[in-house]
Formats: C-alpha cells, structure tokens, sequence
C-alpha cells in the first residue's frame, strides 16, 4: 500500500535544506526555549517570533499551506486542554454569561494563560514541522546520534520509521478483513473484535521483533549500534547559525529593553 | 573436495516441546547449488538458522571444516550469509545504504572498504542508485535483490536462502533466478518452489517432517513422481495435473 512520506518534502533543494541536520535541531530547539521562556504579554516579541519562522519557511520553500495544516492536526489538542483554564483561574472577571442555571467568568489572567500556551504551543510547533519537513528522517537521527543522543533511542526511533507504514499496512488488511465478513452485530461484539484486532497485531509485532532480531544476529549485530555519517558542517551551517543567534538575540533585547510596550 | 557444510545427528525440539529437526545428517560441498525443499511446516526454516548458529542444539554442525561454537560466531556469520524470507524482516534500516552497509560495519571494515562493498552488493544486484531510498517504499522484487545485496556485502562463500520467489510475480521470480545463477558462492535454497529448484539447484535435499527423507540429484528426485506426490510437492493422484519433470 502506498503511503505518504513522514518528511514529506524533505528532498527539495534549497539553503535550508542544505543544511547540516545538527545546525537545524539546534536552532529550532534554541526557538523553542527562547520562545518558552518570553513573557506572555509582550505582544510585541511574539510578532517577531513569527516573522523569524516565516522568514525560514520561505527560505526552505516548502508550501506554507503544508505546515499551516500539519499545525492544524496538533493545535486542537493544545486547545481541548487550555480553552477551559479562563473560567477557572481567579482574578479580575472579564465577563460573566448565565448559562441556564450556572453563572460562568471569565478572567484576564485565565485569558492571559490561554494565549501563553497557545501562542507558545504553535510557534514551537511551527518551527518542529519546520525542522521535520526540511530534514530527511534518517539524517536527523543520524545528527541527533552525533550530538550525542543515546544510541538505543535512536534505534528505537529509526525501528519506528521503518515499521510505522509496516503496521499500518497489516492493520488495515486485517480491517478489511474483518469488514469483508462482518455485518454490523452488538457495539459489544465489534468492539470484542477490535480488541482481538490489537492483540493479534501487537503478537504479530512482537513476532517481527523476533525475526529482525534473529537478521541482525545474522549479520553480525552483537549489541553495539554502529553507524556511518556522512555529515559535515559547512560554511553555510555558520551563517545560518550566525542570522539565527542574532535574530533571537535581537528579540531577546526588545523584551529586556522594553521597546516592545 | 572441499566441505562446505557438515551435519551430523541435529535435532531440535521448540521450547513447546515440537520436535522440528530429527537426526539431520548431511553433507554440502563447496560450490554446489542444494535446494532444501518440503512441505510447510517440514523443518526448512529451522534447519536454515542452525546453519550460522543463530539456532544451536544436540549434534554438530561444521562449516567449513570448523565446528561451530560460541567463540567462532562472528566468523562463521562472515562466511553463511543467511537471507530470510520476508524482506520486511531482512531490511530493517531506515535506509538501503545503512541495510546493506550493516554486515559489513559489523564486521569491523574500514570506512572507505564498507562503501566500496555497499557500492559492489548494489551493482551486483542491479539496484545502484538505490542507496538513500527508505526499503518502504520499493516493490518486494527490489526488496528482494536488496535483501541479497544485504548479505553479498558481507562476501560470504556460503549463500543461504529462504524461499527466494515467494510472494514475487513471474517475471521477478525469474529475474531473481537469472541473478541467482550468476552467483559463484556455494548456494543453499529452502523452498517448494520446483520451478526455482530445477533452474538453480543441481541437488536436492527433501525435508518431511524434521527429517530428511531423499537426498539426491535434482532430476531423480523430480522425475519421482511419488515420492513428490507423499511429500505434499505434486498433487494427490498426480497423472492429470503432474508437474512434467
């Protein structure tokens, strides 16, 4: 079955792309804390935050309307759990709705921790999808092995991309037979099967686990992880690095100096 | 001449106390192409995995003229290259580079020696070029070749195979073959496949329920028609549907 690429885009061409995987991780992770670490109500940093992210996904050339939807897909879990924080938090009410027999507020400061996390959640997110679609899989695992990440979880992780779409294939075979024989029944039946269903792909998992095993015992494996890299840091991993620095710092300056209120 | 494989008095009980392997004997030279054939269920498999040692039990199994033990593994892993059946468990990197460079990283060659073998597994293959694809996303003819590239960058002088063409469509079965045949190393194939049996094997070894029941070259064996036709090789009845030998 054909399935779609987890980097999709990832073999474009241009300055970002070119990129040395360890550059990239490093910068979107130096976002992330930077943008964690701003104060919420300095309206001003964030503006600037995004006009730096959208300056690198013009760069990289991926669509913009991609990474808009992949947000999309995480955003509502960040809301389920924040839209609730403004009736709860104390503090100054900002409004109060009868809602048949209940009274709900609404505070400022609740307002203020729902757009913390919401603003914080999707820049960080903005710049992950950024880093994931500009970056072969294989070669962000080989840069995270690099700078140093345990090479058990990165093996985990690389298993992962190989066998995702693997699973995903023998799960929808084993649907479609299932609902080539199945004709409606009780709630209870049918959920009776899918639970079947998972105990039979989680025995068969754990069955390849044995015989990719059994390939690498085959070939030598004998418990130590080695690979090969054929990363190298180039003149453009400094200056990307060098604009990035600059410009967090340079927002990190507004923020300290006060320019931005 | 030279042995390549010796097995005297192997058996093999699964930890459910299924009996697979009975009293195997048996003998390989260098350089013979042996088909090990049998029914579903007939031992092939098991048998296979005592060949490196991934499977060890009572009798002995020498490779080379070596016993196989413990503290020789990796060598004799050097020299039995095995190629498992499904391509999904034979490739298991994220990419084709790292799948057929891992033997061979394993082995402990230089940088330099491990891509120029990589560079050779490929080319003797037919699949240069494939080398940053991930093994997801290639037809299971390309996943076999490279499954054969896996182990053919590890040079080993004995090729073991289990069943090589299944799940393949005719024509990728019989390119396999083609590049099966051009292969030099002593060759061993488990599969009921005969077609790829007669093309590549000059013996054949029946396997029926943990033992060997016949021994002998491949055209006394095909021309057996009941022997084939007891050992769930040939349909029952034979005469109307008889595989022609």
């Amino acid at each position: 079955m054909k399935h779609s690429f987890l980097d999709r885009y990832s073999d474009l061409d241009s300055f970002i792309h070119k990129l040395d995987p360890r550059t990239k991780f490093i910068a979107a992770l130096a976002f992330v804390i930077a943008v964690v670490l701003t104060p919420p109500t300095e309206w001003y940093a964030f503006a600037l935050y995004f006009a730096l992210i959208a300056c690198v996904i013009l760069l990289s050339k991926v669509p913009p309307l991609y990474i808009l939807k992949r947000a999309l897909v995480i955003i509502p879990f960040v809301l389920l759990i924040a839209i609730f924080i403004p009736f709860f938090k104390e503090g100054e009410v900002a409004g109060s709705y009868n809602l048949w027999l209940w009274e709900v507020k609404v505070t400022y400061s609740g307002l203020i921790v729902l757009w913390n996390v919401t603003i914080k959640a999707l820049l960080s997110i903005l710049s992950m999808i950024v880093l994931s679609a500009t970056t072969k899989f294989t070669e962000l695992l080989n840069g995270l092995e690099r700078l140093g990440m345990p090479a058990v979880m990165v093996m985990i992780l690389s298993f992962m991309y190989r066998y995702i779409f693997v699973l995903v294939d023998e799960a929808i075979r084993m649907r479609r037979a299932r609902d080539s024989r199945s004709f409606g029944g009780k709630r209870l039946w049918q959920l009776k099967t899918i639970g079947n269903m998972l105990g039979t792909l989680f025995l068969r998992s754990y069955e390849r686990g044995e015989r990719v095993y059994a390939a690498m015992v085959a070939r030598g494996f004998d418990g130590q992880t080695r690979t090969l890299t054929n990363l190298r840091f180039q003149a453009l991993d400094l200056y990307y690095a060098t604009g990035f620095a600059v410009a967090l710092a340079f927002i990190g300056a507004t923020i300290l100096l006060g320019w931005g209120s | 001449m030279k042995k390549a494989i010796e097995i005297e008095s192997l058996s093999y009980s699964y930890p459910d106390g299924h009996q697979a392997l009975k009293n195997i004997n048996l003998n390989i030279e260098v350089g013979e192409s042996v088909a090990i054939v049998g029914p579903n269920g007939a031992g092939k498999s098991t048998l296979l995995l005592h060949l490196n040692g991934i499977l060890r039990s009572d009798g002995t199994v020498k490779v080379l003229g070596t016993p196989l033990e413990e503290k020789n593994l990796k060598w004799v892993r050097s020299k039995v290259g095995l190629v498992f059946q499904d391509p999904e468990d034979q490739l298991f990197s994220p990419t084709v580079f790292d799948d057929v460079a891992f033997g061979p990283i394993n082995m402990g060659y230089s940088e330099d020696e491990v891509r120029q073998r990589v560079r050779e597994a490929l080319e003797g293959v037919g699949m240069d070029g494939y080398e940053k694809r991930s093994p997801h996303h290639l037809s299971i003819g390309e996943k076999k070749r490279i499954g054969i590239a896996t182990i053919l960058s590890m040079n080993p002088e004995i090729l073991v195979i289990d069943e090589p063409t299944a799940n393949l469509d005719p024509r990728a079965k019989w390119e396999l073959i083609e590049l099966l045949r051009g292969l030099t190393v002593t060759k061993i194939v488990a599969s009921h496949d005969l077609e790829l049996v007669k093309a590549l094997c000059q013996r054949i070894i029946l396997l029926d329920e943990g033992k060997v029941v016949a021994d002998d070259a491949t055209p006394s064996i095909m021309s057996n028609a009941l022997l084939l036709e007891r050992h769930g090789l040939a349909p029952k009845g034979g005469s109307r549907l008889k595989l022609k030998a």
